[in-house]
């Protein structure tokens, strides 16, 4: 009989740093910000951190980290799965403290994607020229990442008749959510009409299909929920979670690049671990990378049929005021982007729950679901909390 | 053009080879069967060392496509707007490529492709395809 890891450990304290266009500031000064704000709530320092997860890009992060912040950790984690591995942290976390190999974790990221870029200059090849992508895919012009989540967007559209305009409600709903969100970057009103009037990038994406390039960090601490009691916060419980990773950029490891991806097995063993049902959950947060993104996701996940994602975030359904909250900080596409973003789609879970969401608190929300993922919807990490 | 092709190793020196006289092969295994595309020092089925480059017919379906309108590097800044497309080789292995010999606004999901072969810098002749 499989043992029961569900509601065995708890978030107590999460921040965000300052997010935006930081010209001036460093990855790991936006790490201590938001590491010193989450573990200041939860009443803990740094010198009660004994476990490191941490992943920007660098190839040692949670050593970057110790030694910027401090810390002596005896358990040390700077996995990366992409976009989502702050995600997949949570849960090698409540692994590492119910195995007794840590107490209190520190999960944290920090970028300057955005300030980085320098004005007017194409993408440049994040790849190893050796690589299977640098070898086959490079060589033919496809960006990367946006082109493969074009190509993926594409033959959603030819198998199912998922049109722009529904792709456009994602990017939309999800505005009217930052419009809430002091913090974020994109704040003014649009429409579907103006996102369709964006320019396409690589068919059939438009630029306002797109996340943002941004600054930012964030940080997460996980205990046990003995400790948990202790701390000033009420305790957010990490009730299911799970992972799958299939690939990097070789997405003819999908059988359909329509998907299902490893989405599907990842929250079905969540949903499995956490015992509770899609009706269950009250506010979801899903990596919005690109608009394909979560209308895929949202399939894969259960909470519509398969090629009904379009049909599902008609009318609004996502934004303030439809039944099913989607993306409520404004997302990737609207609050911030980095480069990753799976610490802020926890951080605004755990707020929701704790009722921290002011203007846009979703009411009585008991229950949320993270997913996100990295790559080219290659790799993935589900999370279930609640309260 | 030669900044974005990288040099023949031992895995994939053979598909550059063959490309070279236009002829287009997968690996295929023969303790087994399985043929996969991108080329790996084994059998990703049965885990053999070593899979044989095997020809395949050349002919395709159009699995999905994208019209590139930003170029992903300044290498490709003056073919924009190209396409870039997943191509499923009836052979049953799936590649990446470009389409060409078409307007962009007239490929189709489904369409069916035939592989031709496009010079590039130095000896590199790089695998695409066009309408059948």
């Amino acid at each position: 009989m499989k043992p029961d890891w569900s509601g065995k450990v708890a978030i107590v304290g999460v921040a965000d740093s300052d997010v935006g266009f930081l010209p001036g500031r460093t990855p790991l000064s936006l790490v201590a910000q938001a590491a010193r704000e989450a573990l200041s709530e939860a009443g803990l320092t740094f010198q009660d951190v004994d476990g490191v997860f941490a992943q920007w890009g660098d190839i040692m992060s949670s050593l970057l980290v110790a030694e910027y912040l401090g810390i002596n950790a005896r358990y040390h984690d700077s996995t990366s799965i992409g976009g989502a591995s702050n995600v997949g942290h949570v849960g090698h976390a409540a692994a590492a403290i119910m195995a007794g190999l840590c107490d209190v974790a520190l999960i944290c990221y920090g970028s300057t994607f955005g300030s980085d870029r320098k004005e007017g200059a194409v993408s440049a090849p994040p790849y190893d020229l050796r690589s299977p992508q640098g070898l086959f895919e490079a060589p033919y012009g496809i960006m990367s990442p946006l082109g493969y989540y074009a190509l993926m967007a594409q033959r959603h559209m030819a198998r199912y008749g998922t049109t722009s305009e529904q792709l456009a409600e994602i990017a939309v709903a999800t505005r009217k959510w930052a419009a809430l969100n002091p913090k974020a970057t994109r704040r003014s009103p649009m429409t579907i009409q103006d996102v369709l009037d964006s320019p396409i990038v690589s068919s059939p994406l438009h630029s306002r299909d797109c996340c943002l390039r941004t600054d930012g960090g964030g940080a997460i601490v996980v205990t046990s929920v003995e400790r948990a009691r202790s701390l000033r916060r009420p305790p957010v419980a990490v009730l299911g979670w799970s992972e799958l990773a299939t690939h990097l950029y070789d997405i003819s490891r999908l059988p359909d690049l329509s998907g299902p991806t490893g989405a599907k097995q990842s929250g079905e063993a969540a949903f499995a671990m956490a015992g509770v049902t899609r009706d269950d959950v009250d506010v979801v947060e899903i990596y919005d990378a690109f608009t394909i993104g979560p209308l895929m996701m949202l399939e894969d996940l259960g909470f519509c049929g398969k090629g009904e994602g379009g049909a599902f975030v008609s009318g609004q359904r996502t934004a303030p005021g439809g039944d099913f909250p989607l993306n409520t900080s404004g997302g990737g596409l609207s609050y911030c982007h980095p480069g990753m973003f799976g610490v802020f789609l926890v951080i605004e879970a755990v707020r929701q729950l704790r009722g921290d969401c002011g203007e846009r608190q979703v009411p009585e929300a008991r229950t949320a679901l993270c997913h996100g993922y990295g790559g080219v919807l290659s790799s993935h990490a589900t999370l279930i909390l609640g309260v | 053009m030669a900044s974005r092709l990288p040099p023949a190793n031992s895995e994939t020196a053979g598909f550059w080879e063959n490309a070279a006289r236009g002829v287009l092969v997968v690996q295929h295994c023969p303790a087994c069967g399985h043929r996969q595309f991108f080329p790996r020092a084994v059998c990703i089925h049965c885990m053999r060392p070593e899979p044989e480059w095997q020809p395949v017919s050349g002919f395709g379906t159009v699995h999905s496509f994208s019209v590139v309108h930003r170029p992903a590097h300044p290498d490709f800044a003056q073919r924009v707007p190209y396409v870039i497309a997943v191509i499923d080789l009836d052979e049953g292995v799936r590649m990446f490529s470009n389409i060409v010999g078409t307007t962009p606004d007239a490929v189709r999901v489904g369409q069916r492709v035939r592989v031709t072969f496009q010079p590039e810098a130095g000896d590199r002749v790089l695998p695409v395809f066009a309408p059948a």
